[in-house]
């Protein structure tokens, strides 16, 4: 007998990739599955950060996936390589800041190096057809094998009987009778197949696979750049964004006011990075202050800051400043009114 | 078998998962790494990871802030 020929399975996390794998699996090809990790995935940590999630149970839905196959997985860190692909999308942004259509280019081609490298056959995704605006256009399908070049080693078991047979298909190493016909938005097919399967409790995201596809996200990236005058970011930026309220009361500087417990905590590791302000007298948050700030915008960050503590409706709120470069000090100073802080300073 | 630590502290899921498997892939079946996390959702996601590639959890504990797991590699 033949040794069964190998599959490199792009497991997201969700209920697609899933499926295509397991499509594999009873067709007796060998999968492992690669996952990505670019610093905007929506899963995992932002979940950990904000306590009222604490009651789930956190799982990493691209593990959970691989365990429910029985299947290896590889979780690639390609937050570099892919600041490239946010910064400089050849064709642009989807509805925000999502360039999904690079995006899949990216993935595919760095999929492609890993299956070459490991001595795979071919790639599969949980793809289908018209499923999602813009990166699932049909019409894009080929922009996607043809920059990427993985040329017909790329198989979408969900929906490969709507698209010409590729060269595992061609070659018998699976059989395409068996590949399924979806497509659209329907989702009623694939929660079917998921029961037949006997597979429950998937990952349900009711957003994309990521944060780029958020608005609120998205206008704090653009924020972001506008504010450095460059398009550029580190790992650390982007999971600021994620973290509290964010707020510009001036172009050169921005605070964030962690909003509940979890998300002090999560500021407090970056005490290093930014000048901050703490509430001394009431409870209150931690704010990190982004910017060089003068006396004044600091006595004005602090105002805004112990607004949202418990001292909000007190005369005189005592905080502490500690800015970056200098000695920290201690300031009486009123909250700033509601009223006052004006609804463009949020970002 | 020899015996090796990998700080992951201040880092968020999955980066913590990722770091450990790197490690794991330079180790040899038997060795024994022990990986200290400060994101407590390390505690769900190293050893589903471990039981997924075929590596033991040895024992998980908690210390304050930190998440403490120790892993035997295996061999697959
Ligand atoms: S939603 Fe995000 S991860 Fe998914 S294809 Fe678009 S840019 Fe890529």
């Amino acid at each position: 007998m033949s040794k069964p020929r190998k599959a490199v399975a792009l497991i997201s996390g969700g209920l697609d990739s899933l499926l295509a794998a397991k499509l594999m699996l009873e067709q007796g090809i060998h999968v492992e599955g690669i996952n990505f990790y670019t610093g905007f995935c929506v899963e995992g940590h932002t979940h950990a950060i904000r306590k009222k999630d604490k009651a789930k149970p956190k799982r990493n839905n691209a593990l959970w996936s691989a365990e429910q196959l029985g299947i290896k997985l590889h979780i690639l860190d390609i937050i570099e390589e892919y600041k490239d692909v946010v910064i400089n999308p050849k064709h642009g942004y989807g509805a925000n800041m999502n360039p999904c259509l690079d995006c899949k280019i990216f993935m595919i081609s760095k999929a492609k190096q890993w299956m070459e490298e490991n001595g795979f056959d071919f790639i599969i995704t949980g793809e289908v057809v018209g499923q999602r605006p813009m990166s699932q256009r049909k019409d894009l399908l080929p922009v996607v094998v043809r920059e990427s070049g993985i040329d017909d080693l790329l198989l979408r078991p969900l929906c490969a009987k709507n698209l010409a047979p590729t060269l595992p298909e061609r070659e018998g190493w699976v059989d395409r009778e068996k590949l399924l016909d979806f497509s659209g938005r329907n989702r009623k097919p694939q929660m079917a197949l998921a029961k037949q399967f006997g597979f429950d409790d998937y990952a349900t995201p009711a957003g994309g696979c990521c944060f780029l596809t958020d608005e609120s996200y998205s206008k704090k990236l653009v924020d972001l750049w506008q504010a450095r005058n460059k398009k550029e970011y580190e790992l650390d930026d982007i999971m600021l964004l994620k973290v509290g309220r964010h707020i510009r009361p001036a172009p050169h500087y921005k605070l964030i006011v962690s909003r509940e417990d979890g998300e002090n905590k999560f500021l407090n590791g970056y005490r290093k990075q930014f000048s901050t302000i703490e509430i001394k007298s009431h409870n209150g948050p931690l704010t990190l202050v982004d910017g060089e700030l003068s006396d004044d915008d600091f006595k004005q960050a602090a105002r805004i800051a112990a607004r949202f503590s418990q001292g909000r409706d007190a005369d005189s709120v005592n905080v502490l400043i500690t800015p970056l470069d200098g000695e920290a000090y201690s300031l009486d100073i009123a909250p700033m009114p509601a009223s006052e802080i004006k609804q463009e300073w949020y970002v | 078998m020899s015996e090796y630590t990998l700080d992951a502290r201040n880092s968020l899921c999955p980066m913590p998962v990722i770091k450990t498997q790197n490690k794991v892939n330079e180790l040899e079946a038997g060795d024994i790494l022990t990986v200290t996390c400060t994101d407590p959702g390390a505690l769900n996601d190293i050893p589903a990871w471990c039981r997924i590639n075929g590596h033991e959890v040895v024992e998980t504990c908690e210390h304050g802030s930190e998440v403490i797991i120790r892993i035997r590699v295996g061999d697959a």
